[in-house]
């Protein structure tokens, strides 16, 4: 059960696994994630689904080894198995033909961003991904976003790839040059909040999809909830995805440090 | 035979009459109630996941029978909502017969270990117990259930019921709860090919997740559990119905009959301000990190807020279940504040018991009403409404109403949320055409517990609310009964 079929690395801390799970393979769809834990003692980690191989019977999840747990699971080998996976959980994307489409990415939210790109690409959009990262050892996923979209950019903060800046610097210029009729962004939640203040002020409607913290990705504890438009919303199961313009990410920011510090050894 | 003539008929067994002659009423009624074992609550204050109640000793628990009058219409049956044939497995146990004792206990009810436990007995049928028109304790019904559940079980000598011959018909059961394995275990009896689909990565419900160690341990329910798969129930943990599997993916896959027991898992938050901090959260989040991720383990990787000032918001048993935790898990000051007094407290009076014992300060008729954070956004004050009781409300409680001007301010470092749940929203979205009512509970005929969906049966906490175990397995029991007949009609 659940049994990894390919690895491959992305970076030194980013990996691409592919995981036998016919089922999820079957029913999830773009905007979907997973709940995933490694060992008896491992902790239960929401990862969003990048793809999926319903041949196969398998879906792909990017994962970035940030902290302990997430570093259990890039240790993982081919042949290893997940001791428990479940999903596809949350609202799908809302994909609809809207005209040109800005895709905004970085660091490891890239790889949730691709099924989302590929969407909107395939519901004939015309779609421009802009992917940010530090330095050109980072940049993850250009091939496969260059075949479902019409146009990449690339920024890094150290210019070694692509033009030099950050994802917001990327998005302007695009909007600058050409009518956007919407965006959609992934990744840290600062690098989200830079892009909302930005779109905002074109008014270009934007989504955000939010990497709260979250345990049971059913609905069942709140651990995941965050202030969108002045309510209170659960993102497991309301979201990921939300109007990135209500987003409180202030709150968001703080609320994702609440374990800061506290990671066991 | 009707339920009353098989009371008689019991009762006129000649052990019995010689049981009840062997010691006059007079005499019975003189014996003082029994008083449960426990760990010293200085210690276990301290101990996670010790049970704080030990249990009674055979000798304890065959003098406790001995109070039981053995009345002719008994009135503690009518209080139990699954209507356990109590005088019959209490005299079992005054005349040491406590395997025949269980085996009566599981006739009625699927987990009696369990119920022993966790059921508010001094609401139901110690409630209704003759010694009380007398200004006597009741009969300890509760701890007497659990002897003869424990007896057994630590016996070994577990009775495995009888599997009727196999009928290859496929049922789904969509939650493991008390109501799902209840019902899972009376199918698998009748002959059914019972699966029982799981969310989570443990089987068990809220009797997992929700209710602690030192209530409820695990093995207990992993025994029960256990007993389930050796009927040949299959149990399919990390699917969660509606999303992994459809409605119609369960219909493809040849599965006739659905039960669905998914319970009432949507924790309510207050909408007051500041509740989004951190450090405040649902005690379904708390008990969930501390009793289904282990989090209070060094070995285990999700982290859980051990705070040293915890305020717990409520007064049901998983307010109570929460506040205790806290304590064992090194809280300086572990407090429960209601907005109620604690005549009108929902919860267990032994928790309550508990709970003072271990040190858990009591704060009544407080109601809060905003959390302020320090500068990185962590809750480290809490303002408090003082209440007054005034006139009662629909409940029939006297509703709390604020003391104008009255507030209070106390520091704290944790809060935990346990002002009720919802019903969970899942399969009420998943499955198109289900009647729901307006508070979200899936609508069913209550005598047969079938939705609106023909193949559709449902019970527990989602047709409920929030209830008891043993009402969600009281529903298993009916449902099963229910879909089995209309099978038969088939
Ligand atoms: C902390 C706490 C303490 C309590 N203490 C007591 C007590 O002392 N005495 C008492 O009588 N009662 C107590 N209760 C209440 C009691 O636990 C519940 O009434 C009872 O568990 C309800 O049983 P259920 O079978 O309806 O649902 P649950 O036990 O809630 O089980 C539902 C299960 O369904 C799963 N599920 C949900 N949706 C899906 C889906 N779509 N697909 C697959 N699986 C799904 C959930 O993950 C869960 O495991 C307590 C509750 C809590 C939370
Ligand atoms: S993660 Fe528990 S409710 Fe969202």
């Amino acid at each position: 059960m659940n049994k990894i079929v390919s690895k491959e690395h992305f970076s030194a801390n980013v990996v691409k696994l592919e995981v036998e799970a016919p089922l999820i393979a079957r029913s999830r769809k773009a905007g979907h994630f997973v709940i995933v834990r490694v060992g008896e003692k491992g902790e239960r980690i929401p990862l969003t689904i990048a793809g999926a191989d319903t041949a196969k019977g398998t879906i792909t999840l990017v994962v970035q080894a940030v902290g302990a747990s997430s570093k259990k699971l890039c240790d993982l080998n081919v042949g290893d198995c997940l001791t428990d996976l479940v999903g596809p959980l949350g609202q799908a994307t809302h994909v609809e033909k809207v005209g040109t489409v800005v895709c905004a990415g970085g660091g490891v939210g890239v790889a949730p961003l691709l099924p989302i790109a590929e969407a909107f690409h395939k519901a004939g959009n015309r779609v421009i991904v802009v992917l940010a990262a530090r330095t050109k050892e980072l940049v993850i996923l250009e091939k496969e976003m260059r075949a479902n979209s019409d146009e990449v950019i690339i920024m890094t903060d150290d210019g070694s790839y692509g033009t030099k800046g950050l994802v917001t610097n990327g998005v302007e210029a695009v909007i600058q040059r050409e009518k956007v009729d919407q965006c959609v962004t992934v990744g840290p939640a600062i690098m989200m909040k830079f892009v909302a203040e930005l779109t905002r002020k074109y008014e270009i409607p934007t989504i955000a999809s939010l990497n709260t913290i979250m345990v049971d990705g059913t609905g069942m504890c709140g651990a995941c909830r965050i202030t969108v438009g002045g309510k209170t919303r659960f993102v497991c199961v309301e979201g990921p995805e939300f109007d990135a313009h209500q987003v409180d990410f202030g709150e968001l920011l703080m609320r994702l440090g609440a374990y800061k510090n506290m990671e066991k050894k | 035979m009707t339920t009353e003539e098989l009371i008689a008929a019991r009762r006129a067994e000649p052990w019995r009459e010689a049981l009840r002659k062997s010691k006059k009423n007079k005499e019975r009624m003189e014996i003082p109630r029994v008083k449960m074992n426990e760990l010293d609550p200085e210690y276990r204050s301290h101990t996670r996941l010790e049970e704080v109640n030990l249990g009674l000793t055979k000798e304890q628990a065959m003098q406790e029978a001995q109070r039981c009058l053995d009345c002719p219409k008994p009135t503690c049956m009518q209080g139990c909502p699954v209507g356990i044939h109590i005088p019959t497995f209490v005299k079992n146990i005054e005349r040491g017969e406590f395997l025949e004792a269980a085996r009566i206990l599981k006739e009625t009810s699927a987990l009696p270990a369990v119920c022993g436990r966790v059921c508010p007995q001094e609401k139901q049928c110690e409630s209704q117990c003759i010694h009380l028109k007398t200004g006597k304790p009741a009969v300890a019904i509760g701890y007497l259930e659990r002897f003869a559940a424990d007896y057994e079980r630590e016996s070994g000598q577990i009775s495995v019921p009888q599997i009727a011959q196999k009928k290859g018909i496929k049922i789904a059961v969509v939650g493991s709860g008390p109501g799902g394995l209840s019902f899972a275990g009376e199918m698998a009896k009748r002959g059914y090919d019972v699966t029982v689909f799981e969310a989570l990565h443990e089987i068990g419900g809220v009797l997992k997740y929700g209710i602690p160690e030192f209530r409820l341990p695990n093995r207990i329910v992993d025994v029960e559990i256990d007993g389930l798969r050796k009927m040949g129930v299959d149990f399919e943990k990390d699917c969660i119905i509606g999303k992994t599997l459809s409605y119609d993916d369960l219909h493809e896959e040849g599965f006739k009959g659905i039960f669905v027991a998914s319970g009432a898992g949507l924790p309510n938050f207050m909408n007051i301000p500041g509740e989004n901090l951190v450090g405040v959260m649902s005690s379904n989040e708390y008990l969930t990190r501390v009793n289904l991720m282990d989090a209070a383990d060094p070995d285990s990787d999700t982290p859980v807020i051990e705070g040293k000032c915890v305020a717990v918001i409520g007064g049901g048993n998983t307010a109570m279940d929460s506040v205790r935790t806290a304590r064992r898990l090194g809280a300086d000051r572990a407090i429960i504040v209601y907005r109620r007094s604690e005549e009108e407290m929902p919860a267990r009076l032994e928790e309550v018991k508990h709970a003072k014992e271990e040190g858990v300060e009591f704060m009544t008729l407080h109601n809060p009403i905003e959390y302020i954070g320090d500068e990185r956004g962590r809750v480290k004050e809490m303002r408090l409404q003082k209440m007054q009781l005034g006139e009662p409300d629909a409940s029939g409680r006297r509703r709390p109403v604020p003391i104008e001007g009255a507030i209070e301010t106390i520091k704290v470092d944790e809060v935990i949320v346990s002002v009720g749940v919802s019903p969970n929203p899942l399969i009420p979205h998943a499955f198109g055409g289900l009647e729901i009512s307006k508070k979200g509970t899936i609508v069913v005929n209550e005598q047969t517990m079938r939705s609106s969906l023909p193949d559709v049966y449902a019970g527990g906490d989602i047709v409920r609310g929030g209830a008891t175990v043993i009402l969600a397995m009281g529903d298993g029991r009916k449902a099963a009964a229910a879909m089995d007949e209309a099978f038969q009609k088939m």
